[in-house]
């Protein structure tokens, strides 16, 4: 029945593009490094002023991109329905939960049957409604999620409510991480923060760097899945994905915002993490499932620990990783 | 059902409703940001679990056994609700239950996991190291046996001993594992599917005594009459057979090795005799409703010839069925000349077990869907067979062997259990099995139900070939023993 709905709207999301805006897309998606054309030359002049500032941002000290608030208010009560906008991000609870788990576990930890994260406190950076919250909490963790969306917060705490594991466990907190690192410095700091698909619509990646590494004990985890910047991530993540196939709601994501893994590395390395493995994934849009790849160029996630501040002085420039592997 | 008590209100002054399907108050309160803490006589008034296997028959407490003991799932609460009493055995009675299971290899390899098999073991139990099958209009037979008679193929328990060990393995358990006995249910109230955010997202079920409980995950393992899967309005195939099962305790007229399962296909229905012992076997006789009547009032005597003469007689064979099977047993051995088997003939009975005699009518049924949000079915609930391949409580077993290994995987990602998606996995599995052996059980049954020539001569070729072939009987025994 699910499989039915999934190819329901895939066919319609086929059907329902015109014959010349798919056209027009493709010249677009080939033309692309030619031409300027109507819809990115703007983007493109934006991206020419920026040119001497890091990355596709501008530095600004905040990580809260006001745009990208509101176009996730309006999606705010979508959350929780597994074949609906989020659908794709349900299925990668299926990578993303396994990687952060095991990648947590490998600490050495004492085996807690059926709890394995009992004991961390983990932070959920951008957790909208609580869809990765909640198996992390599931699986023993203290988790706290915050997301500058009043809604989503609102939504998460309803669908914890019930379940009298979770509402021990999770709790949700409508602010930013700027807000959240202020107050906490030095109180209570985490053993782990997660931040899936949020650092693609984050303003300001410095401060985001700095904000985690406030809030996380020494040799803490940072996990990020996030998209790469690449000619195929445009390609596959903005044109087959929210305009041909509508896997993903229109204008969800802004090309220039994305970061290359190197890019990504060098920010966090030069901000006291160290980063330790990076792993591709690829989504099957006719199977609605997610799997591991050698590849990162479209979608990929990594893990980074916050270094120690002994060994934080002893660290050097990243470049250890071939820039091959991660183009 | 629901009582709405006043006390928890007039103490709290924020004035709060019970947790019930109206608690859009609460949700309010959710909204101004403050944490809706549970109050203590809501949460024990309608306690939340995590998995409720309704049925604590053969397959549901193998079921709740099996949850219990694996170690991604400790912690979880778990359920199991049986309306009748503790079955509990201190002592294996001297005569036999009639009822008795075939349990596979694979069902024992279960059973162990869950430490009943070693109990079972200890009581009664009686392995069988070969299956003879044959007709009774003609000379047509297969046997199945492991190589060299080493390894036991099957065996014969009786269902009451399956689950008083259990019961005892369920009583071992840590308290996250609960049984309620002489519990029966009365009404089950379906959650709404998960985006509709006011109403409990959990399945409730209603006790006769009142009590509401509430699940996440609900394990439907009640039998054939399934109220789970009735009041979930699954579509079920379904039909009676015009066939009911006479089943006994015979004693056989003189003690042998008795490690030989004995089948014969009669035109009005197979029997079969099942070894308890060395001097007593089971009989499980498939047959119209009016003869199983009729053998029911015969006296003692006259039941015994009848069965005798039901095994050793060959007044259905006919001239033409003789000559043809004599003449594709010489083709086939042409071919193989190795193969084929010197046909046996089984014991002969003297006598019956006291008040021993039964009988219960037979059906096959399978229901097209196994699962729902939130539920699951397993074993009977799911499916139904006639009882002449010795496969009802082993399809029921590999279902909790599935089910449990999926829902370990789910809670080890953090899954919550009543997800859909991993419960899909688990309805498609089980159907890839279980649907071909029930069609094969099906089609054996009516493919035997008559004496017409042109069904016997098909059937006669069949089996005599199958019988030479033992890559194809290894394949029958190893898709049977899982």
């Amino acid at each position: 029945m699910m499989y039915s709905n999934k190819l329901g709207r895939l066919m319609f999301g086929l059907r329902g593009l015109e014959a010349t805006s798919a056209r027009g897309a493709f010249q677009r998606a080939a033309a692309r490094s030619g031409f300027s054309w109507a819809a990115v030359r703007k983007q493109r002049t934006l991206w020419q002023q920026r040119m001497h500032q890091t990355g596709g941002r501008s530095a600004v000290h905040t990580t809260v991109d006001p745009g990208e608030v509101k176009r996730f208010q309006l999606l705010a009560n979508k959350w929780w329905d597994e074949e609906g906008e989020f659908a794709a991000l349900h299925a990668m609870n299926d990578l993303r939960v396994p990687f952060v788990r095991d990648n947590l576990l490998n600490v050495q930890r004492e085996r807690h049957p059926g709890q394995p994260l009992a004991g961390l406190r983990i932070l959920d950076v951008g957790c909208g409604g609580g869809l990765l919250s909640e198996p992390l909490g599931r699986l023993g963790a203290t988790v706290s999620g915050v997301d500058p969306v009043e809604d989503s917060v609102r939504i998460a705490r309803l669908h914890a409510a019930h379940d009298p594991d979770l509402r021990d466990r999770v709790s949700y907190r409508a602010c930013t991480l700027e807000e959240l690192s202020d107050e906490e410095q030095g109180v209570t700091q985490f053993d782990a923060v997660v931040a899936s698909e949020v650092v693609e619509h984050l303003a300001d990646l410095d401060t985001f760097a700095i904000c985690c590494s406030r809030v996380l004990k020494p040799g803490g985890s940072l996990f990020i899945t996030t998209l790469n910047k690449t000619n195929l991530s445009y390609a596959l993540a903005i044109v087959v994905a929210e305009q041909l196939l509508h896997i993903v709601p229109r204008g969800t994501h802004d090309w220039e915002k994305f970061i290359s893994p190197v890019e990504l590395e060098r920010l966090l390395e030069s901000n006291g993490f160290l980063v330790q493995s990076v792993q591709g994934m690829l989504y099957n849009p006719l199977s609605g499932a997610w799997s591991w790849t050698n590849n990162t160029e479209i979608n990929y996630a990594l893990h980074a620990v916050k270094q120690d501040d002994e060994a934080e002085a002893g660290s050097t420039t990243p470049g250890g990783h071939n820039e091959a592997a991660h183009s | 059902m629901h009582k709405l008590t006043k006390a928890p209100l007039a103490l709290n002054g924020l004035g709060r409703c019970l947790i019930t399907e109206k608690h859009l108050s609460a949700v309010n309160i959710i909204r101004r940001g403050l944490v809706c803490s549970e109050n203590r006589t809501d949460s024990s008034k309608t306690e939340v679990y995590d998995v409720i296997i309704s049925g604590g028959g053969m397959v549901g407490s193998a079921m709740a056994c099996s949850l219990g003991m694996d170690p991604n799932l400790s912690g979880k609460k778990i359920l199991l609700l049986e309306a009748g009493h503790k079955k509990v055995m201190d002592r294996v009675p001297d005569t036999y239950s009639t009822r008795v299971s075939s349990i596979s290899p694979g069902s024992a390899t279960l059973l162990s996991g869950i430490g009943a098999w070693e109990q079972i073991t200890r009581m009664r139990c009686k392995p069988y190291k070969r299956m003879q099958v044959w007709d009774a209009c003609s000379d047509a037979l297969i046997t199945f046996d492991k190589e060299d008679l080493l390894d036991e193929m099957a065996y014969i328990v009786e269902n009451d001993i399956v689950v008083a060990a259990i019961t005892r393995q369920l009583d071992a358990m840590p308290e996250n594992v609960q049984v309620k006995y002489k519990s029966k249910v009365v009404k089950y109230t379906w959650p709404m599917p998960h985006h509709a955010a006011e109403s409990i997202p959990w399945v409730k079920v209603t006790l006769a005594n009142g009590e509401t409980l509430q699940t996440k995950l609900l394990i439907g393992a009640d039998g054939p009459n399934s109220m789970v899967r009735q009041k979930l309005g699954i579509p079920t195939v379904k039909w009676n057979y015009d066939q009911s099962a006479v089943v006994a305790v015979l004693h056989l007229s003189e003690p042998t090795e008795n490690n030989v399962a004995w089948q014969r296909f009669l035109p009005t229905g197979p029997i079969a005799m099942l070894p308890l012992s060395d001097t007593e076997s089971s009989l499980v006789w498939s047959t119209s409703h009016h003869l199983a009547e009729e053998l029911l009032e015969l006296d003692e005597e006259s039941f015994i010839d009848a069965i005798n003469s039901a095994f050793w007689s060959n007044e259905n064979h006919s001239d033409l069925i003789e000559t043809a099977g004599a003449l594709f047993r010489g083709a086939l051995s042409a071919i193989m000349p190795s193969a084929g088997s010197p046909r046996q003939l089984p014991p002969s009975v003297a006598g019956i077990g006291p008040k021993s005699r039964v009988m219960f009518p037979l059906g096959v049924g399978h229901a097209s869907e196994y699962i729902r949000h939130r539920v699951a079915l397993i074993g009977d609930a799911a499916h139904r067979v006639h009882p002449l391949a010795g496969q009802g409580v082993n399809l029921g077993f590999g279902d909790v062997a599935c089910l449990t290994h999926i829902l370990s995987q789910a809670a080890f990602n953090g899954k919550d259990l009543g997800a859909i998606q991993h419960l899909l996995e688990y309805e498609t599995e089980r159907q890839r099995h279980n649907l071909p052996m029930m069609t094969a059980i099906d089609l054996m049954k009516r493919l035997y139900s008559t004496n017409a020539a042109p069904a016997v001569l098909l059937r006669t070729f069949g089996l005599q070939a199958t019988n030479m072939l033992p890559t194809l009987k290894e394949q029958i025994m190893a898709y049977a023993s899982k």
